[in-house]
Parts: structure tokens; sequence; C-alpha cells
């Protein structure tokens, strides 16, 4: 049969694009023939920006890139500029960075997982992420001041030690957290719609994982073992006790299940933390301008989206010479053309809610 | 059961009122006006009653508490959205089909409402006892299809498009299931008519007896009023909102309105074939004796809106189908399901006549 191939322009003002991505669709019916994602509608120009700030002032835009897990980012810039400078960060700051850091990654898997399966029609688990996130939310809150854009994580150490009781909320948190995945168990993994729905769709082989440079969950969900804070580990992630879960096939399921998977190791981490965490001061001597010695480093830790890294070059001065950041849901997202190829227009939704891209750090 | 239910008062008070000054003809004519007038108020209502209900049932399975500040627990939050959408701007995009794209909302509602000429609200109560009812349900609510074709074309636009080709995919695939189950109850009762249909069931509901066939018309009857699982017409996560996105105002939320008529009308089919109508709960003894004593038409209200209950709990538990999944479990596994279902009924009235009979 003679058919024609038309474009569909999906998005930038879209349900279901995370925001601001524009997907121009080349579709034969429903099947997709070509993905191209256009993206650059939330750029604001954070690189150059931070090039004019003083290193300090830099950490608050890191907080807008990835906005779903943005402790993870102060912690990457944080000890970018420490790396640089060589100052040493106390015991307690040590830990407290740790538990942000894993209590964002947890927030921004909730995310993941909620908004995929509000993207193929599951309203209801949305709601049940978005509630128990909030959770996570009213701990940071209470913490920093902050529910979204923390700054709270800084060169030396935190801006401030932890309120009283929030220790106690925490291990609440992460006591009930058993239940929080049985309701998820219950009312997404165990649908068999969701299942229909991700099983065998958009496979990725780790080969072609490797080449086109993914990292976080999409990489591991393809079977290789690569995780930056198990293979180059930063800060104090090599006393804690946790595995890193791995996918078999790389399919959507793979990539989805992997979200819960790294979320229950996330909550044996602040558990460990949690038990481990010594008093002390909170915050390094660190000179109230920051001038480092000239040079550069590249640091990276890893975020909720995959392998964040700063990129920082110092002159001497108090402003950053070059200020760049690999963002990993930037990298992920170049996969979605060959992940939607034959596929069709509703795995695209699907799939970009496995890729997790959030327009705040793939615009930068 | 008594023959004077409220229905039969009404309408004998007002042939009464009536004849004298009218003659028989008019009479039966003006009776009929009442009662389409009736009906429409009915639908308009229940719109009304079933969006709040909806949003109330997502806010129970999601935790959270609905619409809550407009009137005593949120009851007339539907009353203000209503007034939002009628004072909304009637927006025309400039390149739609102009009469494709206008008809279409209208067109839509037509079979929705005439669907309710055939359903018996109560004993003696249906607005017309066709001796085909059921059949002429199932013709009218075939012709819903064509409006959304209509509003996906004539809206220019290509998620319109893709939601109109979905919409008539979808809802001829799973007419047929929807058909052959309604078939097995046909069977066993032998008429068309749904006023027999119901008084069938007095001594065993169908539910009993055509298990199988329930499960396909609930699920058929899902798909054909386009609700999650099956709401790949408006699917918003993927073509936004399919044929109704370029709508806007009253024209959108006659679609909308359209919606939950059907909604309604196949839970009122569903009550009818398979829950016994306006029957009450065939129980012996005392107990069953104090139920005839409620009207057939609360039995036959508590029923349905048990069904739409259904239906609401299956969009807020479910994610959708995909196009090509939905085609398949249609044609792969319900119409084979149902066509067994016939053949294994039909084989049940013969052995059940060979026993009576021999």
């Amino acid at each position: 049969m003679q058919t024609q191939k038309y474009e569909l322009n999906m998005g930038p003002q879209h349900p279901s694009t995370h925001g601001v991505l524009r997907i121009l669709l080349e579709l034969d019916g429903e099947i997709v023939v070509k993905a191209t994602p256009i993206i650059g509608y939330l750029h604001r120009g954070i690189e150059k920006i931070c090039e004019n700030k003083t290193y300090v002032q830099t950490i608050p835009f890191t907080d807008r890139m990835d906005y779903l897990a943005a402790m993870g980012n102060n912690l990457g810039i944080s000890q970018a500029i420490e790396k640089l400078m060589g100052v040493t960060v106390p015991e307690r700051a040590e830990y407290i960075r740790v538990i942000m850091a894993e209590l964002s990654r947890i927030a921004s898997h909730m995310i993941c997982i909620g908004s995929l399966v509000m993207d193929i029609g599951g309203v209801t688990g949305f709601t049940f992420c978005i509630r128990d996130r909030e959770e996570i939310l009213e701990l940071f809150n209470r913490a920093c001041g902050a529910r979204m854009t923390f700054n709270y994580i800084r060169v030396g150490g935190v801006s401030q030690d932890l309120p009283e009781g929030w220790v106690d909320a925490c291990w609440k948190f992460v006591n009930n957290f058993d239940k929080v995945m049985e309701t998820y168990n219950n009312l997404i993994v165990g649908n068999e719609i969701v299942q229909l729905r991700l099983k065998d769709i958009a496979i990725l082989s780790a080969e072609r994982a490797i080449a086109m440079s993914a990292t976080g969950a999409v990489l591991r969900a393809s079977g290789v073992d690569y995780d930056v804070r198990k293979a180059d580990p930063y800060g104090i992630y090599d006393r804690f006790d946790f595995d890193v879960p791995l996918g078999q096939k790389g399919d959507n399921w793979d990539r989805f299940m992997l979200r819960f998977y790294e979320m229950e190791q996330s909550v044996r981490i602040i558990k460990q933390a949690l038990e481990q965490m010594p008093e002390g001061p909170v915050m390094a001597k660190v000179p109230k301008v920051i001038k480092p010695p000239a040079g550069e480093v590249y640091h990276r830790v890893e975020n909720a989206k995959g392998e964040i890294g700063f990129y920082v070059v110092s002159d001497g001065t108090t402003k950053p010479y070059r200020w760049h950041a690999r963002r990993a849901a930037m990298v992920n997202l170049q996969l979605l053309d060959e992940l939607c190829h034959g596929n069709k227009l509703g795995d695209v939704v699907a799939i970009l809610g496995t890729l997790d891209p959030v327009l705040g750090e793939v615009d930068c | 059961m008594n023959d004077s239910n409220i229905f039969m008062l009404i309408s004998s008070f007002l042939r009464s009122l009536l004849s004298p000054l009218l003659g028989n003809d008019a009479t039966d004519l003006s009776i009929y006006v009442v009662g389409l007038v009736g009906v429409i108020i009915v639908v308009f209502t229940n719109a009304v009653i079933l969006v709040l209900m909806e949003r109330k049932v997502a806010g129970f399975m999601q935790s959270r508490l609905g619409p809550n500040r407009v009137g005593p627990w949120g009851i007339l939050q539907t009353v203000a959205d209503t007034l939002k959408l009628l004072s909304k701007e009637d927006y025309q995009p400039r390149e739609v089909d102009k009469w494709v794209w206008a008809l279409a909302p209208a067109l839509l509602f037509i079979p929705a409402l005439g669907a309710y000429a055939v359903i018996p609200f109560d004993n003696q109560a249906v607005p017309v006892d066709l001796n085909i009812g059921i059949f002429y349900f199932i013709a009218l609510s075939s012709l819903s299809t064509l409006p959304f074709l209509m509003a996906g074309w004539g809206s220019n636009n290509k998620y319109s498009m893709l939601g109109g080709m979905r919409a008539v995919a979808q809802m001829i695939s799973y007419e047929i299931p929807l058909i052959f189950s309604i078939l097995g109850v046909i069977m066993l009762v032998g008429s068309l008519q749904m006023s027999s249909i119901v008084e069938a069931q007095s001594k065993v509901w169908f539910v009993l007896l055509q298990p199988v066939a329930f499960v396909i018309y609930v699920i058929a009857a899902t798909a054909e009023t386009n609700r999650t699982p099956f709401d790949l017409v408006e699917c918003e996560g993927e073509i936004v909102a399919g044929p109704f996105t370029e709508y806007s105002g009253m024209r959108w939320s006659m679609f909308f309105l359209a919606e939950y008529a059907n909604l309604f009308a196949v839970s009122a089919i569903a009550t009818t074939l398979f829950l016994g109508g306006w029957q009450p709960l065939p129980l012996p003894g005392a107990l069953g004796d104090i139920l005839q004593f409620i009207p057939g038409w609360i039995w036959f209200a508590a029923k349905t809106y048990f069904m739409i209950f259904v239906f609401m709990w299956f969009r807020w538990t479910f994610p959708r189908f995909r196009m090509d999944q939905l085609m398949s479990f249609g044609w792969k596994v319900l119409l084979p399901l149902s066509l067994a279902n016939i053949l294994i009924t039909g084989v049940g009235i013969y052995f059940y006549r060979v026993m009576i009979g021999g």
C-alpha cells in the first residue's frame, strides 16, 4: 500500500515532553520513522553567566539546571571548587552531603517514575509519587529553608547544620520506605498494562549505550556496571555498602525498574550515613573571598540522571575563567532518535520518560 | 410488581388533564414531548453530577479531597465550571473546515441523547418501548463514531487527525464484541425489547448466567466510551486532546457532555441487560419482600451509578494501552471469547430445552 510520511511537531507546548522539549517526529501512520529532539527553549546561558560570577555565586545556578535533583548538582560544583582549592571538608558535612544527595536521587526518581506512568495514562501513580516526594521536600525545607532550589551544599561544607529533630524525621522517612515501595509495587509495577507498555520496547544494547556515552540508569539498564560512586568514589562514598543494580536487556522496562532498585539502594546508603554521622562542625575554614590557584579541574558525581561533571578553569582571580557542566540528561537525550525508530507514537512518550530528561539540565 | 409507580402516576395525571382539552392524538404527542424534556433534563443533570462524581472518585483514588471550595463539599464546582465554559469566547481557528468542524459536536450529542429513548428507567417507564429496543441502541451508539472522525478531519490539525483515525479504528473494532456479548442475553430472552429483557430477570440476573458476556460488555463499553485504559482517542500524553484539540468553550464541553451521556447510557444498558434493570435483588423470604417496596427507579439508579463507579475506578487505576495492543486485544481476545460465549449459550439453551421438554 502506498503511504505518505508526515511530520508532527510534538512540543514545545505538549503535556508530556517534560518541559519545553520539541520533538520533530516523522511518522508513517502511527510508526515513528525519525525523531529529532530540538532543544534550547529553556537555554539561559548558565555557563556564560557563571564565568562572570564569583565561585560561590555559581552554586545557585546549578540548582536551576537539574531542579529535580539539585542537591547532587550543588555537591558536584562544590567538590570541583574544593578540589581546585585543596579544601578538606569536615566529617559531619560529608555525611550530610551524602544524605542530601541520596534523598535528592530518590525524589528525582519518584518524579521519573510518576511522570512516566502519567504519560502512559495512569494519573493515579503520579499523584502517589508526588505525595511521597513531598516528604523529602519537607526534609529539605527543614534543613535549608527551600524545597526546590537549595544552595545548601557550599564550598567547604554545608551552609548550616541540621536542625533539631531532623535526623529523627529522616529516620522516619527511610523506615517507612518499604511501605512506599509496596504501594508502588501494587499500583504501578504489578499492573499488566504498565508491563505490556514497557517490556521489550526500545532495546538499547550495551555497545550503543557506551558509544553514545549514556550514563546513569540508562547505561546501567543495558547491563554496563558503571556508577561514579563505585568507579571513581568521591566524598565518602567508599565507606558505604551498597549495590549497583543492573538491567538485563536495556529495554524501557529495565530502565524503569532500575529507578526502583536505585531508590532502595539510596535508602540503604542514607541509613548507614545516619548511623555513622558524627557531631562536629559543618563548615571548613574557607576564606571569605575564594580565589583558587590558577589551574583546571574536572570533577564528576553520580546524580539522579547520570554522571554530571563540572569542568572549572581558574586563572587565579575571583571568577572562573571557564565554567562548563557535562549534563547527563543532555547526553542521554541524544538516544531518543535511535530508540524511537520503528516504535509507535505512544512509545515516544514512554521512551522519553525512561530517558528522564529535565529540560533545565538539557538546555542549561 | 405494582403498576402505579411514580412515572405512571405522572403520565396518567397529565393524560387526564390534557385529553379533555386536546383530544387523544395531541395528548399522546404532548406526553412524548414531556418524556423528551424529561430525558434531556436527566442527561444534563447527570452530566453535572457525573463530572463532580468523577473528580471526587479521582480524589478518593488518589488519596486527596477533590473539589471542595465551591459550595458545601464542592457540590457547586460543576456549576462554576459550566458558567466558565459558557462565558468563554467561541473561538474558531482560521484553517478549519467550517461546516464539518462545527457540526461534529452537535452530531455527537444527538445519538448520545437518542439512546436514552429506549432505556427502561422503571417498570413501564421506558420513553419508547420499541420491540427492537436494544438493536436501536446499538445502531445509535455506532453513529457516534462518525462525529469523532469529522472533528478529527475538520480541525485541520495532525493531532486531531490521529485521534479521529484512532477513534474509528477503536470504536468499530470494539463494537463487534460489544454486540456479540449482548447477543448472549438476547438468546436467553428471545426478544429485543427492553422491558421483556428486564422482566426475564425477575428470578435470576443475567450477570450470573452470562458472566463472560458481562465482562466482555464492560470492557468493550469502556472502549466505546473512550475511557482509560482505552482512551486512545483523547490520549492526553500523546496527542494532546485528539479530535477535541481545536475546540474551546461550549463546543468543547459538548464533547464532554456527550461523553458523560454515553457513560450513563452504557451503564444503564449494563444494568438492564445484566443486573436486572429496575428489579430488586431476587432474594427469597421476608428480606426479598422488603426490597420489593423500594421503587424500581431507585434500584435502577443505584445499579447504574454502581456501574458508573466501576468505569471510573478503571479510569483512575489503569494506564492506557498502545494502539496496536488495543487492536490485538479486541480482535484476538475479545472477539473469539464473545463468539465462544454465543456458542456455549446456544448449546446450554439446547440442553435446557431438551431437559424440560424431554
